[in-house]
């Protein structure tokens, strides 16, 4: 104690520093690892180096430059992290998606077309929504004002796959529409939409949801009637299971409400009564819809489904089960990029089952990190919620974050067995341009909340007191 | 291509993956950011060992704080150090280099007396030209007391003379 001096420092807040530099850096080494991913596979595949190479780790890093130029320009406090994972998991799914294109068994498909130019496409307009998203939204508050427009657009694009002429029924799943020569899937859009009118209307009644009820069992029971909402929002969601039979857009709409009541209202009876009804939705949809109720048989049963579709059983499919052979090949350290055999799993491998690609040619420890890069997307959402200051930018911060988790989980889910499959694609990775569009949306939102959430706040007017006490002298 | 080749790049491709995240959870935990718990001694007398070295590195970090214009060199049995011997803060320590040290529960003086009977400025220590260590009651609501007498002007503070302020008490020490 005699020899120990220090000074004393005072207790600050510590102004955030804008994280620029850092994030260039991650963002050079995200598209640094496609390129090496891409190299891998072209001498994997061909023994030499990819003809395309230059091409295509140009126009990744192009991409990569001018979202990383306008977030620098015109949201400087934004996480640093955000850009470069959704960059990183969108080059990865370029490359798979190129590498399944050099597959053989592929380009022997009736409908065989080469997919990697497309998706970059895709990517290319993602980011041009991104860009668009941080030049036009200068604060997301302003989406406040939009709250019942939003639900009325949600709405719309629920059901536009219900239109007849205009929805597609793409393997008993009805969540397509078809758009001059393009499939666009309106749900992916939706979330972003309906998060907007979640988030709007779950901050003005929270106060009502959270605050009467009464306490039975250490749990809070809601008055009846402020039920309504939940039980509307029930409602649509299995409307949309018996109607576009897809588990997955029902999920993520109801789990997305679920998580944001919650987090609007503090209450853990919001969450059992959400698991309830769902549990209950789920099994009722299930005991009587025919498509649904396959569906859950082949999730129960994979082997019996691979035997039925290989026998010739019309309506059974065999890439449940080859999805897990798939997994079960690659073991713990993958086959190696470009020498696996998950291109059995025939045309929907680089879109639904492109997980099951990267669990064979990466291995275990290969999906563990893609699956950890998807957490940290989550991870800087939910940190993004609470460091906003006002309460619409919180909850649609977790709505966002929420419903993308929702999402990884229920395709990851569906892919692995874990859960019946659903029509859903993994955010940016899999092959499908409504997916990749809808999502960098949801990043550039996401980045402007952040923006707002880090800026430092303005330094206070200098008190005119401060310095002035006076010593009293009697 | 060999098979060598390809198993360097599998395992490599793998490694750099997974450098990727390692590296992202490195900025999270570099970007956690918020208000900052400065360390300010142990609660009771003896600092633990450990304690002591880590004050000492940030002894050395900080940059000195305003210097006192002619504060010249330091006298032969000057104060070096102000030591906050009685209140919550016992323990702490500051060491003395010419700078201002202002007392009272506002968040930027140099020491935080989180104190009822404290106002938010309520004292300051200085040095004079003579390097002669000055304490100052700055209009405070309970006043300032030097041994036993309330502060009525700038007064010396000479060595382990008690300095009290609501429940604190410091001193200057060699």
């Amino acid at each position: 104690m005699s020899s120990s001096t220090t000074h004393t420092s005072t207790i600050g807040a510590i102004g955030a520093p804008s994280r620029r530099n850092t994030e260039l850096a991650l963002l050079a080494f995200a598209v640094v690892i496609p390129l090496f991913a891409y190299i891998n596979v072209g001498l994997a595949i061909d023994g030499e180096l990819p003809t395309g190479m230059l091409g295509y780790g140009a126009g990744l890093g192009l991409l990569a430059g001018v979202s990383h130029f306008v977030v620098r320009k015109f949201a400087p406090y934004a996480d640093p992290l955000l850009l470069p994972l959704a960059t990183l998991l969108n080059g990865l799914g370029l490359v798979v998606i190129w590498r399944l294109d050099q597959s053989e068994r592929l380009q022997q498909l009736p409908n065989f077309s080469a997919a990697a130019p497309n998706q970059l496409m895709y990517s290319a307009i993602g980011i041009a929504l991104f860009v668009g998203v941080l030049l036009l939204l200068k604060d997301h508050r302003v989406l406040q004002r939009y709250t019942y427009i939003s639900m009325v657009g949600a709405i719309i694009l629920l059901l536009l796959p219900l239109v007849p002429g205009l929805g597609m029924n793409v393997f008993g799943a009805k969540i397509w529409i078809r758009v001059g020569g393009f499939s666009i899937q309106p749900g992916e859009f939706a979330k972003i939409v309906i998060a907007i009118f979640f988030a709007g209307y779950l901050m003005v009644k929270r106060d009502a949801l959270a605050l009467a009820s009464r306490r039975f069992m250490g749990l809070y029971l809601p008055r009846g009637r402020d039920l309504g909402p939940i039980v509307v929002v029930w409602i649509i969601s299995i409307l949309i299971l018996v109607f576009e039979t897809d588990l997955g857009t029902s999920l993520l709409f109801f789990g997305m409400f679920v998580v944001m009541l919650y987090v609007a209202t503090e209450r853990t009876s919001w969450i059992v009564f959400g698991l309830l009804m769902s549990a209950v939705g789920a099994v009722g949809v299930a005991s009587f819809e025919p498509h649904v109720k396959q569906r859950v048989d082949a999730w129960l049963d994979p082997m019996r489904e691979y035997t039925l579709s290989q026998q010739g059983v019309v309506g059974h499919s065999e890439q449940a089960m080859q999805a897990l052979w798939a997994f079960g090949s690659g073991g713990t350290l993958g086959t190696g990029l470009g020498q696996g055999n998950s291109d059995l799993i025939k045309f929907a491998a680089n879109s639904d089952f492109i997980l099951a690609t990267f669990g064979e040619e990466l291995g275990l420890a290969g999906i563990m990190a893609i699956l950890l890069i998807y957490g940290l997307i989550v991870e800087r959402g939910v940190r993004t919620a609470l460091a906003a200051r006002d309460p619409f930018g919180k909850l649609l911060a977790i709505g966002l974050s929420g419903a993308f988790a929702i999402q990884v989980f229920v395709v990851a889910g569906g892919v692995m067995s874990l859960i019946p499959l659903t029509g859903m694609t993994m955010p940016f990775l899999a092959y499908g341009g409504s997916s990749v569009i809808a999502n960098w949306a949801l990043i550039g939102i996401l980045i402007r909340i952040s923006d707002t959430a880090r800026r430092p706040a303005p330094t206070p007017a200098p008190n005119p007191d401060a310095e002035m006490t006076q010593v009293v002298r009697p | 291509m060999s098979e060598l080749t390809l198993t360097v790049m599998r395992l490599g491709f793998l490694a750099v993956l997974w450098l990727f995240v390692i590296v992202a959870v490195q900025v999270i935990r570099s970007d956690l950011f918020g208000t900052r718990v400065t360390q300010r001694g142990s609660r009771r007398e003896n600092a633990r060992p450990q304690q002591a070295a880590r004050q000492q590195q940030q002894a050395a970090a900080p940059p000195p704080q305003r210097q006192q214009q002619g504060g010249g060199r330091q006298r032969r049995g000057a104060p070096s150090k102000l030591v906050v011997s009685e209140g919550i803060l016992a323990g702490t320590t500051v060491a003395l280099q010419g700078q201002t040290i202002s007392l009272g529960r506002a968040h930027d003086s140099t020491i935080v007396l989180d104190d009822d009977y404290a106002s938010s400025r309520h004292a300051r220590i200085y040095p004079d030209r003579d390097g002669q260590w000055i304490v100052e009651d700055l209009g405070s609501t309970n006043g300032t007391y030097l041994d036993r007498t309330r502060l009525t002007t700038p007064t010396p503070v000479p060595l382990g003379a008690p300095i009290r302020i609501g429940k604190t008490v410091i001193e200057l020490r060699k």
